[in-house]
């Protein structure tokens, strides 16, 4: 590990998370701009132009209001329960490659953070871990609507945490490697998804479920549990779980676009124009790398625009109609995909 | 302190952990600190059988720690709940109180 | 080379702090927490070792499963009246200095410890996910299919034990 290779990945580590975390704002802005359009009303349009500084508006707010704390919440678990949410949500991005190599001064850098040969696992072992925010927030508040709300939210979770890794064998027989770099360069002639369209409907709804976004919205149900898990938190602690939520979703979409729709590789229509542009010189061009970072946002943007789009769009489910659809309908479709993946593979179809 | 870490130093460690379970599996009351206790020992055996298995160069000990692990998984869950059907029962996880054969 | 003897001390102080919390603490949900801490630590001292299948598997595992269901538990038990004596055995002096000196013996030992003669082969060779997956589907399959079953007689007999009658 030399020092030009610590630099290298300490610039690498700086420039996705600032990114990640300056995304979040900006995804503020156009969830409730898209609300407020899908729901035929006007959204936050006074703060700067079309209300793009709103985001910077709530943050002032966040940061000078009052920091609330119940007497009675526990003093070492209250302060702590979200940073254990933040911390795994930011943490997953570093297996996922936005890119392929870029070439600097020589030196071939890879463009992600970490290319460990377990990726896929790594990615849901810390996903994994974002319940404990929760369970601890909801307990440490002392608040019976906290309470339930956690246990709620978890007893979800883990539920619908069977069903997403249930799902993701099929994507890792088919590519035969954990390692989601290779699980990319594999998906240059076909995207995932024609591969393995019922593994992906499978994980994309169980991602919902994860993030605890709409429809599986119960344990945050504002109208049933008061605010759910995150009722005693105010201000920064506030700010710090609604962060955490955005992170998870902008993971969780760029983990559906690694898997099933080719990662960094070019959207259809951009290879004419890398040809046109003169840039399609494969691998050791800036611009080809360039347009495939574009391509990877371009994607994850999709994705994250059908997140909001579908939170206001769709009801919320019961809490009974949540599991018995996690355990009945969503895991038993994920091994129905396992055995009928076996027997494509060996009819030599894939 | 500066010299470079050997399998002496893994194993130690792994023994370290052990004790400190050992300790609250005896000076304990509550009954899931015990439980606790004894994850904490489990996992200072996989420390020790990782580090084997690095030793020896053979995959053997990860394969040994993969089956403790889901063996440890098991337990947990059956050991779960026998302290939850003991808990309706007798309202306190102290071991000292639970302490008749009856009910 | 440096980095490993770096990073296992810290791991290492890491692991023992937390051990030596979850065992000396009075409330067994923050008890749970410093395990989860520690069950962190380990990870890093298995990728230390060069075993990164086992690392995730630990968290994923460990962390992520066992211990969400341990405090999942306790919250659902509603222990939070308190002791009044949390720890046995206090009166007998003898065996709790003799476990203490054992314990202080140990630490020496670990901070004392020489790297050889028992030093690491410098391969560096990390087993892949297929190594691994080799060796338990072909040598060790028997007690892979046997776990699958202790698995489901694990989990049929934890439904039954908790079932209220």
């Amino acid at each position: 590990m030399t020092l030009l290779n610590f630099t290298i990945l300490a610039a690498k580590v700086v420039l996705v998370m600032s990114v990640l975390l300056s995304t979040v704002p900006v995804l503020v802005w156009v969830e409730r701009r898209g609300s407020a359009f899908i729901q035929d009303r006007l959204g936050p349009n006074l703060v700067g132009p079309f209300g793009l500084f709103q985001p910077l508006a709530d943050v002032i707010k966040f940061l000078f209001k009052e920091d609330p704390i119940p007497i009675e919440a526990h003093r070492f678990l209250f302060p702590l329960a979200p940073l254990c949410s933040l911390v795994p949500a930011a943490v997953t991005f570093a297996a996922i490659p936005f890119g392929d190599t870029i070439e600097l001064w020589e030196k071939t850098i890879v463009l992600q953070i970490a290319d460990i040969n377990v990726g896929i696992l790594y990615v849901v072992a810390f996903g994994s871990l974002g319940i404990y925010g929760i369970l601890l927030a909801g307990w440490s508040s002392n608040n019976k609507y906290s309470i339930l709300g956690a246990l709620r939210s978890s007893a979800q979770m883990i539920s619908y945490e069977v069903a997403l890794g249930a799902s993701l064998i099929g994507p890792l027989m088919v590519y035969g490697t954990f390692s989601l770099r290779e699980i990319v360069h594999l998906q240059a002639g076909h995207w995932g998804i024609l591969l393995q369209p019922l593994a992906f409907i499978t994980f994309f709804i169980s991602a919902f479920a994860e993030c605890n976004r709409l429809p599986f919205d119960l344990p945050e149900g504002e109208a049933e549990l008061v605010a759910g898990f995150h009722t005693e938190y105010g201000s920064i602690k506030f700010a710090l779980f609604f962060m955490a939520e955005y992170l998870h979703m902008i993971t969780i979409s760029a983990l559906t676009v690694t898997l099933f729709f080719g990662g960094w590789q070019l959207i259809p229509g951009l290879t004419p124009l890398a040809q046109w542009m003169g840039v399609a010189t494969y691998p050791t061009s800036i611009g080809l790398s360039l347009l495939q970072v574009l391509s990877f946002v371009l994607k994850v943007g999709f994705f994250l625009w059908i997140f909001i789009w579908i939170r206001w769009t769709f009801p919320r489910f019961r809490y009974d109609q949540l599991m018995a659809f996690g355990w009945k309908i969503l895991f038993p479709m994920a091994l129905m995909n396992i055995f009928l993946t076996t027997i494509a593979i060996y009819l030599k179809w894939i | 302190m500066m010299t470079y870490i050997g399998y002496s130093h893994y194993l130690i460690l792994s023994a370290v952990l052990f004790t400190i379970g050992v300790f609250g599996v005896l000076f304990r009351r509550n009954l899931i600190i015990i439980f606790m206790s004894i994850e904490l020992m489990l996992n200072s055996v996989n420390l020790a059988l990782v580090s084997i298995s690095k030793f020896t160069q053979s995959a053997d000990g990860q394969i040994f720690v993969f089956f403790v692990i889901t063996v440890a998984a098991a337990e947990a869950a059956v050991g779960l709940a026998i302290v939850i059907s003991l808990f309706r029962h007798k309202q306190t996880t102290a071991v000292d109180e639970i302490n008749l054969m009856k009910g | 080379m440096i980095w490993h003897t770096i990073i296992f001390w810290i791991l290492a102080v890491l692991c023992v702090g937390c051990a030596l919390c979850v065992v000396w603490q009075k409330n067994p949900v923050v008890s749970a927490v410093f395990l989860v801490g520690s069950f962190l630590a380990l990870a890093g001292l298995y990728l230390n070792l060069q075993a990164p299948f086992l690392a995730t598997i630990q968290i994923l595992i460990y962390a992520g499963a066992i211990m969400v269901l341990f405090v999942f538990v306790m919250m659902l038990l509603d222990l939070h009246h308190p002791f009044d004596l949390y720890f046995r055995f206090t009166k007998p002096k003898l065996p709790k200095t003799i476990a203490l000196g054992l314990f202080i013996w140990l630490l020496c030992a670990l901070i004392l410890a020489p790297a050889f003669p028992l030093a690491f082969p410098e391969s560096g060779q990390s087993f892949t996910v297929a190594q691994i997956a080799t060796l338990l589907f072909s040598k060790y399959a028997f007690p892979f299919e046997l776990t699958s079953l202790l698995l489901l007689v694990a989990m049929v007999g934890g439904v039954v034990l908790a079932k209220k009658k």
